[in-house]
């Protein structure tokens, strides 16, 4: 048990480590999508490999960590409040369809991302009071569901070369 | 991959196309004015036929520069952490916006006059 908790925490702080690591990465990407908000979200692969191999307790301190320390470290303090709706939104969602069973990690991720995107224009809806924000919706859903597939594949994958871990379907 | 994934996928395409068709109905094309509002509250309200240039303070040390030309409106400079709205395409259709999350600065094209009036004749 000691031993195991010990393994853990260490994980924990590699996994942390690797969503800081891609949320950087995320930063440095100078392209603009079209729409306001529109972006990879990279460390949502951080996110679900804890979901999947620890559960819902460790995946949420994560993502509320490196949404903090992201925060502090590459944007500003509205920047976190803003992410922080997004993340919480999408985690939800996420965690939800997951704890159904009906999904695969593909559609988990995918809803997940749209999620996060809804979530944040919810936010910025109640931030300006202007119906504006939601000009973008249709385009943020859709870029959300694209983004979210592409993580998922590429959860999927890492699933695949990290099979020792034992995750939880 | 599971036959569940598809059908969700699905219905989030069917949701992103529902909520277009709804602003389609809800924004209809056609408007000429702008209106810019900070922290929810309308501060001017402009034509976009007329060429301008206006500065916004939001009170708490933090400057937008919209430009309004050749019929389109634009963040022209802004001096916000992320100036994600100077990055935000020229505004002229109705419903369009540009905002500025940190300075809490939303401009948007609503109707003109002349649209409502066009409502009502039809």
């Amino acid at each position: 048990m000691g031993l195991e908790n010990k393994e853990k925490t260490a994980y924990m702080g590699v996994l942390l480590s690797f969503a800081l690591i891609l949320s950087y990465v995320e930063s440095l990407i100078p392209f603009y999508f079209g729409a306001p908000g529109i972006k990879l979200g990279l460390a949502n692969l951080a996110v679900m490999l804890v979901l999947y191999r620890y559960g819902w307790k460790e995946a949420v301190i994560l993502n509320v960590m490196r949404v903090l320390l992201a925060g502090f470290l590459f944007g500003n303090l509205f920047m976190i409040l803003y992410s922080l709706a997004g993340a919480v939104c999408s985690f939800l969602v996420m965690y939800i369809l997951k704890r159904t069973g009906k999904f695969s990690v593909m559609g988990v991720s995918m809803s997940g991302g749209v999620f996060h995107n809804a979530g944040q224009a919810g936010v910025a809806f109640f931030v300006t009071k202007t119906a504006g924000v939601l000009y973008y919706l249709p385009a943020l859903i859709v870029a959300g569901a694209v983004t979210g597939m592409l993580i998922g594949i590429t959860a999927k994958a890492v699933f695949k070369h990290t099979q020792g871990w034992k995750y939880k379907a | 991959m599971k036959k569940n994934d598809l059908y969700l996928a699905a219905a989030v395409a069917a949701a992103a196309f529902l909520v277009w068709m709804v602003q389609q109905a809800v924004f209809p094309s056609g408007g000429e004015q702008i209106t810019v509002t900070q922290d929810g509250e309308i501060v001017g309200v402009y034509f976009l036929a007329e060429e301008n240039t206006l500065t916004f303070s939001n009170g708490r040390g933090g400057q937008n520069i919209l430009t309004v030309r050749d019929g389109k409106a634009y963040m022209s400079e802004a001096d916000c952490p992320d100036r994600l709205c100077m990055r935000q395409k020229p505004i002229s259709k109705k419903g369009e916006s540009i905002i500025c999350l940190p300075h809490r600065l939303a401009v948007e094209v609503t109707a003109g006059r002349d649209g409502e009036m066009d409502a009502v004749a039809r």
